[in-house]
């Protein structure tokens, strides 16, 4: 359904996005998960027909954003991350208006702005000023809009930044509800793990580069058994980082005053550890492998 | 062609209810120009002479406050969403032209009733020929709005842009003192200045003295003003656009 093939962008000098090559199938959920700067805006303006990329193409139910943004805009619908509703207007008003661009009117358009509602939950809603609504109730007008044209695509920028967990949990399952009962394939972009862990596949990108690419428990397996996490005594952890390489042959990065160590039988190493560098630990930590860890793993820097 | 009109028709009854909606920017944009007309006119004794400019001065207002908010639009709020559909660009720059168009004419058409303070009766056939004048005048400065907005990052290079260009090109309109009374430099100015021929075309509508260049040398400068303006936007909406924040 959307196709990426060696995608580049530059802004004059500085590389924003550098040879992405990924494929989403119909009805998948598929992020794109990334610190800011690493592209991933970038990547979705491309997709959203709003910028054309320097090198490389990318294609929507079979058209080529750039040279048939008309044709790709009748089939995706574009929920921002800043706000595109009219604050003056109300629920409704923003509806009909958005209909307007996209052709529709009388009797479609009535019943397409029904099921829009019907599907978001803002039925109830429909006459309030939107200025008046919360973020959470914000976004699923906003979502509600790009949905009245029926597109086959939905991409998403950073959805559910600014909401609260309550919010967010329910924007997800909406989303997961367009795809399961709609069949639309949803792209979106998130600097949020939780979120990031939801969606079928996944790209990591770091720089513009894309760093790795797989579900998100295809990627945490990418990790052998356990990730303890030490804090250390001293804010630089990087001389307990090299100790503890040294004394135990494992690899130990440092970042934050924070040693990680991904190891085999965890609660083993903990035990030595601790013994072997007493004093120089303030605290402990044993977990199994998450998307921040892959990432971590891959860039040493970390997400959020 | 319904693809073309809904979008356009949809944009300038947005522009109406969001106006209607705040009922104060009315007054923000009349009150400023009539406390100049009036410091300004009964300060030399002489209101019906800085009628037509304080007229031309509210619609400029109204113009310039209506298209300064697709800066902001564009990145943050109903433009986005316009850029990503698939109506055609020229058609919503036709609606948001029209809109802002319309809520300067009205704006002017409410100055009309501050015209018998200056003596100046209107009767009901020249209250159409002035409608009609009115509209026109607003039409080319929301123009002028457009094209000077529309490749603007932020909201203050406006205000320079307002101060450095907007408020000369009316300071030498004819809105404060006649071509005539000009010295020779200002003139030449005057007469290049599009303005120049918005306050001549008022004064011809008000049948005020000072009517120069002629009705029908201001009427067609006017027009050819306002459709240039129309084309400029719509040309530079349409350009692909590669530029992005982030």
């Amino acid at each position: 359904m959307i196709e990426v093939c060696n995608l580049t962008h530059r802004y004059g000098d500085r590389v924003a996005l550098s040879n992405v090559c990924f494929e989403v199938k119909q009805g998948e959920i598929f992020g794109l998960l990334g610190p800011n700067g690493s592209g991933k805006s970038t990547l979705f303006r491309v997709l959203a027909t709003m910028m054309a990329p320097t090198e490389g193409r990318a294609t929507i139910a079979g058209h080529d954003v750039v040279r048939e943004p008309a044709a790709v805009r009748r089939k995706v619908g574009v929920v921002f991350q800043t706000q595109s509703l009219d604050k003056a207007l109300t629920v409704e008003e923003n509806l009909r208006a958005q209909g307007h661009l996209h052709g529709l009117s009388g009797a479609t358009l009535r019943e397409r702005m029904e099921s829009a509602m019907a599907r978001l939950g803002i039925k109830d809603r429909r006459k309030d000023l939107v200025e008046t609504l919360s973020g959470g109730l914000r976004r699923r007008v906003e979502i509600a809009k790009a949905l009245l044209h029926r597109p086959q695509v939905l991409l998403m920028d950073e959805a559910s930044t600014g909401l609260d967990p309550a919010a967010r949990r329910g924007l997800s399952r909406h989303v997961e509800e367009l795809r399961t009962q709609d069949g639309v394939t949803i792209l979106l972009t998130t600097h949020i793990l939780e979120e990031a862990g939801r969606c079928d596949g996944l790209i990591l990108l770091h720089q513009g580069r894309m760093v790795a690419a797989g579900s998100p428990s295809d990627l945490c397996a990418r990790i052998g058994g356990d990730v303890v996490v030490l804090q250390a005594t001293d804010d630089d952890a990087q001389p307990l980082a090299a100790q503890i390489e040294q004394r135990f042959g494992v690899h130990a990065a440092a970042l934050d005053g924070q040693v990680r160590v991904e190891i085999q039988n965890g609660h083993r190493f903990i035990a030595d550890v601790v013994e072997a560098f007493p004093g120089a630990i303030e605290s402990v930590g044993l977990h199994k492998p998450s998307l921040e860890d892959v990432f971590m793993k891959e860039t040493g820097a970390g997400i959020e | 062609m319904n693809s073309f009109i809904l979008p356009a028709a949809t944009l300038w009854q947005r522009e109406l209810v969001r106006f209607w909606r705040q009922k104060s920017r009315v007054m923000g944009v009349v009150a400023s120009p009539l406390v100049f007309w009036l410091f300004i006119g009964y300060g030399s004794n002489d209101l019906a002479k800085f009628y037509s400019g304080a007229l031309v001065l509210t619609v400029m207002f109204s113009a310039i406050f209506s298209t300064i908010t697709i800066i902001e639009d564009r990145r943050e709020g109903f433009l986005l969403s316009m850029l990503v559909s698939p109506a055609p660009r020229t058609s919503m720059v036709l609606g948001k032209i029209l809109g802002s168009a319309t809520l300067g004419w009205i704006q002017g058409m409410i100055f009309l009733l501050f015209a018998p303070l200056a003596g100046i009766s209107i009767a009901p056939g020249e209250l159409v020929v002035l409608a009609g004048t009115i509209f026109l005048v607003s039409f080319t400065l929301t123009g002028l709005g457009f094209v000077l907005a529309w490749k603007m990052e932020s909201t203050s290079g406006f205000h320079a842009l307002m101060n450095l260009l907007l408020f000369p090109m009316w300071i030498v309109s004819g809105a404060l003192f006649p071509m005539a009374a000009a010295h020779g430099w200002i003139k030449a100015v005057m007469w290049i200045n599009p303005l120049t021929y918005s306050i001549s075309l008022l004064n011809h509508a008000l049948s005020l003295p000072d009517a120069t260049p002629g009705a029908l040398t201001s009427l067609i400068v006017t027009a050819a003003f306002g459709v240039a303006l129309l084309l400029a936007s719509g040309m530079m909406a349409a350009r692909k656009s590669a530029r992005s924040s982030a």
